[in-house]
């Protein structure tokens, strides 16, 4: 009743407007909230790439911003479109670039293969902990994830130094004499990418794991399957949809990584999305740049639509 | 229904958070080392957390990266739950296959692409209208939104199709309006997700290296790009320190989070029994 007389005092007319304006978000409800965050993605998502491949058919020019206009007037009258595909016949061309992406792909796919073998078992063994440990493990796996990824690589860059705590400790164990290298080496590389993306691998298994059917199991195990046997045959099949959704996870962002290699690998470990951001910011080289983005999304695009395949079957299937 | 766990299971459980646990703890520990040298121990000290509160720069980076985490948080979570509620509740519309490949494409996409894209975006728009004037808050906010957004998305979608849509329908049917029925039954329902929601969008910004790297401008460095320029060079006892503050703060703020959700459920479970009991 209150809400009556408060609303008495406001103006006839703006009453009436705001009556009108609530009717058409009544109205439009539906389209409003399709809309508006379609409408960011569609701009601050879809229309960015659309620019860097612009851009990757551009040439360098020493000006702010780095890089030739496209459409150029030609005799104050005529628009020509100049295309300029030398960036890509330069990335083609040079070896380094050719053997930075298979380095890429190379480093993301043995970490991709490590995080599956560390993380799978960690996985079943929560599904198989009991009720009051089940929650507190799983919120053991995600708590890293929502700390800072930036500080996980730092935290071992203190424990693989010359002087860190694994070389000092193997010193005072009288195991090794001089210090081994292992920071700035693929080795680290490696380590930093199973050590912060496990958990991408460990979460997508655990959902999947969830909705087995513990009676196959239990019927094969009747029908004198042993564990092993069972694990092959029935475990593994099942669970296929969780380690392809947590394997992309993993391989992705991986082979396009920055902080990893850049901060465990030193100069010595070439990967492109360190390649990437030096050619961008130390030779302000924006075209190339750009070139180099549309090749590795373009390696990117098949993992990128299986994994889009799954996250919608797995919707669906809920 | 869960059956022992074997030997082997529980090695690699004891094994696996040993591997995810002890490189944090040890540099917990080394933050409270005098020695310059953050691997050789000197003894215990807080000495580089008062380094830490008498650098003001550091303090600097804090305040924008808190400024921009909140900001972001607040319009991924509002942009993520329509999202969420498009895709689950709204069927097939057009263009919904382009839109489900923009909220999935985020959560894989390398950071140095979608860094890069933007930042020539943000320049040719400035090119175009003149608008940003300049690199820093405003580009970083945006940034982070686009892709908070699609993470906080996918908590929604699940606990949309978790809790079903029985009360939805109930109200439409009693007549209420699809907004009315949006305010009143979906949001106060979607409450927990939108929770960890924002949680997850406020921290995913706080950690964000790569993108803000590529967008911001001169003058404006946020507690991730500060942190990195710092420990390209090596290891500084300043920083382990700065990384204790931030992990305990993030871990206190989670599990604050973490209670709250689990007691929902619990309380979730208790009123679906309620609800099956015969009325007395």
């Amino acid at each position: 009743m209150t809400d009556i007389g408060v609303f008495k005092i406001i103006p006839l007319r703006i009453r009436l407007a705001w009556t009108r304006f609530a009717g058409s978000i009544q109205s439009s409800w539906k389209t409003l909230v399709i809309w508006t965050p379609f409408f960011w993605l569609l701009i601050f998502f879809l229309a960015p790439f659309f620019i860097v491949a612009k851009i990757s058919l551009a040439e360098l020019v020493i000006a702010s911003p780095p890089f030739s206009n496209m459409v150029q007037w030609v005799d104050g009258s005529v628009v020509t479109i100049r295309l300029v595909f030398d960036n890509f016949i330069y990335i083609f061309e040079d070896p380094l670039y050719a053997r930075t992406y298979v380095n890429s792909l190379k480093i993301a796919s043995i970490s991709t293969v490590f995080c599956l073998l560390v993380g799978y078992p960690i996985a079943y063994g929560i599904i198989r902990s009991g009720p009051v440990a089940k929650p507190l493990l799983l919120f053991a796996i995600i708590l890293p994830f929502w700390t800072s990824f930036l500080l996980r690589v730092y935290a071992w860059m203190g424990l693989l130094a010359d002087q860190g705590t694994i070389n000092s400790l193997l010193i005072s164990l009288g195991l090794i004499e001089t210090p081994i290298q292992m920071l700035y080496t693929e080795f680290a590389v490696y380590v930093g990418i199973v050590y912060t993306y496990l958990p991408f691998m460990i979460l997508p298994l655990y959902a999947n794991m969830e909705k087995l059917d513990s009676t196959l199991n239990e019927a094969a195990a009747d029908l004198g399957s042993g564990p092993i046997n069972t694990f092959f045959k029935i475990t593994l099949p099942l669970t296929a949809p969780g380690i392809i959704a947590g394997s992309l996870l993993v391989f992705i962002p991986a082979t396009g990584e920055y902080v990893i290699p850049d901060l465990l690998g030193g100069g010595n470990v070439q990967m492109i999305g360190r390649l990437l951001y030096n050619e961008f910011a130390r030779n302000v080289d924006w075209p190339v740049a750009s070139a180099v983005a549309i090749v590795l999304l373009l390696l990117l695009v098949l993992p990128m639509a299986v994994y889009q395949h799954y996250q919608a079957k797995s919707s669906e299937d809920t | 229904m869960h059956r022992e766990r074997s030997r082997f299971l529980s090695i690699m459980l004891f094994v696996g958070f040993t591997f995810l646990y002890v490189p944090i703890i040890l540099l917990i520990i080394y933050s409270f080392n005098y020695s310059k040298l953050v691997p050789v121990w000197g003894g215990w000290s807080t000495r580089w957390y008062g380094v830490l509160f008498e650098s003001p720069d550091v303090w600097d980076a804090v305040l924008l990266s808190l400024k921009i985490a909140v900001v972001n948080a607040t319009f991924a979570t509002i942009l993520g739950t329509l999202a969420g509620l498009a895709m689950v509740r709204f069927g097939r519309f057009r263009g919904r296959t382009l839109f489900g490949g923009m909220l999935v494409a985020p959560l894989v996409m390398p950071e140095v692409i979608t860094g890069l894209s933007l930042l020539v975006f943000f320049i040719s728009l400035k090119q175009l209208f003149g608008w940003p004037t300049e690199r820093g808050f405003t580009t970083i906010t945006i940034a982070h939104i686009t892709f908070s957004l699609a993470y906080v998305a996918v908590i929604i979608q699940a606990r949309l199709t978790g809790m079903g849509n029985n009360l939805e329908e109930a109200a439409a049917d009693l007549g209420a309006k699809p907004f009315k029925v949006m305010t009143k039954i979906t949001i106060p329902m979607l409450a927990p997700g939108l929770l960890s929601g924002w949680l997850l969008a406020f921290t995913l910004s706080l950690d964000d290296l790569v993108i803000a790297s590529f967008v911001t401008g001169p003058g404006s460095n946020t507690l991730p790009i500060l942190i990195f320029s710092r420990i390209r060079l090596g290891l500084r006892p300043d920083i382990n320190a700065l990384a204790t503050i931030i992990i305990l703060f993030v871990a206190v703020l989670v599990a604050i989070a973490a209670v709250i959700l689990f007691k929902q459920q619990k309380r979730d479970l208790l009123d679906q029994k309620m609800a099956r009991m015969p009325e007395v």
